[in-house]
């Protein structure tokens, strides 16, 4: 309960998640969202998600790591690329998958998320892979299951999408090394986007020189600064001697609620071209997490240019993903190896 | 802290292990050798006795972290270096070079992620020091030093340079 | 039954009255203060000494659940929960199912308080027939059936021209109209406050605009029909600015503010606590802050905003899950917390929750005079206890408060004279 005393000071201090995230032995359990965990934790993803790249390079793409571990694939979101991308991690690592397309199935009959949780511990899952349109929903269902069983967000509402900034960060640091010098740049539907939320803080915690915001007035959140960031209105000074510059997809759906006018005026003020880029410094990294509107955040000739890492990303998105489940599918540490 | 073995002379004891793997290889009528270093120890041990061997493949390494049978009880160790094979392994007459065999464990992994690649002609297994303890049917081909070990003692290869094997009460 | 509290500090502010007498009640009202009546012999004697005597809380809007939402609480169970708190009498809001539009439903809802036997029920009769926001319901008829107020909280879907009509209505039958201040379409599908907390855990937000706005267009319209309106549960530093203009215009437009609302924030969501999801939604320290000095300076009054829920309501994830605390209970400990931080005194803490409710209620209670009706409860104030499922009475154990050392309880309520409540 707050005190009745304020704190202070005028940055804002929010209680994390990391005592959830976290087993007692400071180990990862679940993997809910990039907020509160430690510089520590989020390199180890990082160094681990680069062994596993050398996978994907081999001539057997598969380790045994996970072999007899079931991960459920809970969407209660539709979505073909992220799903597909933790089944093929998932495969390549020798567990078995199982696939929920939940939108489709029991919750719209009315069984509670709990209930379905309930069942699918019934049938022995180890791993539950979250997508849900409610902000909060991972947390929630973390919160209720087994000690043994880890939960992954794979993007819940509005507020977290960790895996996504994870191959982002996994991403940066291949390409530019150290985090130190860094500026860089999101760029688009903060408002509404959990990709940016993780971002965000997986750029502070891993210690860049500074966050950038660039976007329209409505698709900024209130009180934008406190998530650590600073706010720009216009690409021109946003994008000075930037590192890294990180698109937002931009959803139909936001025309229709009065936060736009078209995707033609914000690809006008908003939208990254060869010229627009030029702002930044030459080296600058081009991101998106996918997939990209072009002619709507950037055009073809940035999409397809020399500074896009884009596919890359794609890539990387595996990587991560295995390095997240082997390290969560670890945590239940029952002894000592010989 | 651990106690040095001073007594022994690592150096020499690699070397008679590659004059021992030699006349083996010469025996079994193996003229191309693939040889593979375990990670971290094993690997120290693979290069100087390839160096010294002349062998005209190149070293391979591997990790054997995604293959251990341990991951339920102590979790993933997440500085896993990479497995590099630099030949196609089918067909190949590999030498596996670890540098402590114990419970065998270790080299029940290494086979079973070699195999992963492709099949093999056949596995000479060599080691710097094979300890009492195996938990596993496996035995080494080329030996170092036989180190009879309490369990409750633990030996371990240190290096790159200098070399030295170490031991540790557990 | 006649019975004598005696030794208890009495504490009236109806009457200006603050100090240790003796109450002597019979036949269901207050016979006399201070020196026992005539021939006066009772049959029941509660020592009140170390006690506080005070008239019972008034409650402006509570949801009793009763009929319709029975799996979450009952009418039984929630007037029990109230004289444990130390309320003897509890306004019902009218989003019952049926709404409560008839007169049939307002017996139906007098009938199964009186025979639960606890706090008195007060029908707020639904303002539009259904709450739909269109059609004027029968108010003269709901008046007649027992209902002491009109309402349409807790929704909010009525026109400015509908409002206005309904205000004009309401007011030729001389019956105070309850509001919950809020702009829908502001509000949207927001579930916490538009802020700092709401950006980090990526919920919708609703800002202070969602009351104000719905606030500024309540008192233009009040002022221009004249009618007397109440708003209930008002969250926002910015609202209390706005009635204390008001009220400064003399515009009859009175307004409560829920008790946790002055002690809880938006950082209290946390990590997606759902027993922190209400509505209106904890804001910032500043609303807070405001909210307590509004309470203070008598520019608004405290209310429970009490809705009980089953566990299920708030087992989801946040976005999910149904606003509402059940507090009836936690209303004495939370604002004595006040009176220990030097905000209140103890008379205004009884002024607050019950002349003044009544006051605008235009009921005759939250007075101990001689003559009216005995509806008391007896405070201990220094009592520590612990809020747990055994502790608890209403249905619904939706409370952040849940196993939290609470000080301050009831011991004893009277209503109409008679021991409804011991601890």
């Amino acid at each position: 309960m707050s005190s009745s005393k304020h704190p202070a000071s005028t940055s804002f201090k929010a209680p994390d998640s990391s005592s959830l995230q976290l087993n007692d032995q400071g180990k990862l359990r679940h993997f809910l969202t990039t907020d509160g965990l430690s510089k520590q934790v989020l390199t180890e993803i990082m160094d681990v998600a680069e062994s596993f790249s050398g996978v994907a390079e081999q001539a057997v793409k598969k380790v045994p790591l996970l072999r007899g571990k079931t991960i459920a694939n809970l969407f209660f979101e539709n979505s073909t690329r992220t799903r597909t991308t933790f089944d093929l991690a998932a495969k390549r690592l020798s567990a078995d998958v199982i696939n929920l397309n939940i939108a489709t199935s029991a919750t719209t009959k009315g069984e509670s998320i709990l209930d379905t949780i309930r069942n699918l511990e019934a049938m022995q899952v180890d791993m539950f892979i979250v997508r849900h349109a409610d902000s909060g929903a991972a947390h929630f269902i973390a919160r209720h299951v087994a000690p043994h069983i880890s939960v992954i967000n794979a993007g819940d509402g509005r507020h977290a999408h960790p895996t996504q900034a994870m191959l982002d960060m996994f991403t940066i640091r291949r390409v530019k090394k150290d985090f130190k010098r860094l500026k860089v740049a999101i760029i688009g539907d903060i408002l509404h986007s959990r990709v940016a939320r993780s971002q965000i803080h997986a750029l502070n915690t891993l210690g860049v020189r500074e966050v950038r915001v660039i976007a329209p007035k409505t698709l900024l959140p209130s009180d934008t600064d406190s998530l650590g960031v600073h706010v720009y209105g216009d690409l021109k000074t946003g994008l000075d001697d930037v590192d890294v510059v990180i698109m937002l997809r931009l959803q139909r759906e936001r025309m229709g609620a009065a936060l736009l006018p078209s995707e033609h005026e914000y690809f006008e003020c908003f939208g990254l071209t060869e010229e627009r880029l030029s702002y930044a410094k030459p080296d600058v990294c081009v991101m998106h997490p996918g997939p990209i509107n072009r002619g709507v955040e950037m055009d073809a000739a940035v999409a397809d240019g020399p500074n896009s890492v884009i596919l890359q990303q794609v890539t990387n998105g595996i990587a991560t993903r295995m390095a997240v489940m082997a390290l969560t599918l670890g945590h239940y540490a029952t002894g000592k190896s010989s | 802290m651990g106690k040095t073995l001073t007594s022994v002379d690592i150096d020499a004891t690699i070397k008679a292990m590659g004059v021992d793997l030699a006349g083996l290889l010469a025996q079994r009528e193996i003229t191309q050798p693939l040889m593979i270093g375990v990670h971290t120890g094993g690997l120290w041990v693979a290069q100087k006795m390839h160096q010294a061997l002349g062998l005209s493949k190149p070293l391979g390494e591997i990790d054997i972290s995604f293959y251990r049978d341990d991951f339920t009880r102590i979790g993933l160790n997440p500085q896993v270096k990479p497995s590099q094979i630099p030949v196609s392994i089918e067909g190949e007459d590999i030498v596996l070079v670890d540098d402590v065999l114990y419970t065998g464990r270790t080299v029940r992994a290494a086979l079973n992620e070699i195999f992963d690649y492709g099949r093999p002609n056949s596995v000479t297994l060599v080691v710097l020091v094979d300890r009492s303890g195996r938990e596993l049917p496996l035995q080494a081909d080329v030996i170092g030093l036989k180190l009879d070990l309490s369990p409750q003692k633990q030996v371990k290869l240190t290096g790159p340079a200098p070399l030295a094997l170490e031991t540790n009460r557990n | 039954m006649n019975i004598c509290i005696k030794n208890g500090r009495l504490i009236d502010p109806a009457n200006q009255r603050d100090g240790v007498h003796n109450i002597y009640i019979a036949n269901g009202r207050i016979q006399s203060i201070g020196r026992s009546p005539n021939g006066f012999v009772a049959k029941q004697t509660i020592d009140a000494s170390g006690k506080l005597v005070m008239p019972g809380f008034v409650d402006l809007g509570a949801s009793l659940r009763e009929p319709g939402y029975e799996q979450k609480a009952s009418i039984k169970s929630e007037t029990r929960a109230a004289v444990a708190g130390g309320y003897t009498a509890v306004c019902c809001l009218p989003n019952t199912k049926p709404i409560l539009d008839t007169p049939a439903v307002v017996q139906l809802i007098l009938d199964k308080a009186e025979l639960a036997g606890f706090a008195k029920v007060l029908p707020l009769g639904a303002l539009t027939v259904g709450l739909n926001g269109d059609t004027l319901s029968e108010m003269y008829a709901l008046k007649k059936a027992g209902c002491v107020a009109v309402s349409q909280a807790p929704n909010n879907n009525l026109t400015s021209q509908t409002l206005r009509r309904a205000l004009q209505y309401a007011s030729s039958h001389d019956l105070l109209v309850v509001l919950k201040p809020e702009d829908v379409s502001i509000k949207d599908n927001g579930c916490v406050h538009d802020g700092a907390m709401s950006s980090k855990l990526g919920l919708a937000g609703i800002p202070a605009s969602a009351e104000t706005v719905a606030i500024a267009q309540i008192i233009q319209l009040a002022a221009e029909t004249q009618a007397r309106v109440h708003l209930t549960g008002i969250s926002a530093a910015k609202s209390v600015a706005m009635l204390a203009r008001a009220k400064f215009e003399n515009i009859a437009i009175s307004a409560d503010v829920h008790a946790y609302q002055l002690h809880l924030t938006e950082l209290d969501v946390g990590t997606f606590d759902a027993n922190y999801h209400t509505s209106p939604p904890l804001r910032t320290f500043e609303d807070r802050d405001a909210l307590r000095a509004a309470v203070a300076q008598s520019i608004i009054s405290v209310s429970s905003g009490h809705q009980p829920h089953e566990e299920a309501a708030k087992q989801a994830p946040f976005p999910s899950t149904e606003a509402g605390i059940s507090s009836l209970e936690t209303v004495l400990p939370l604002m004595l917390r006040l009176v220990d931080e030097g905000l209140l005194d103890m008379n205004q803490l009884v002024e607050r929750l019950s002349l003044a409710p009544a006051t605008t209620l235009g009921l005759d209670m939250g007075s101990l005079a001689k003559g009216s009706l005995a509806n008391i409860c007896i405070v201990d104030p220094d009592a520590v206890w612990q809020l747990t499922a055994k502790t608890w009475r209403s249905r619904g154990q939706n409370t952040p408060f849940f196993g939290q050392q609470m000080k301050g309880q009831v011991t004893h309520t009277l209503v109409e004279g008679r021991i409804v409540f011991k601890k």
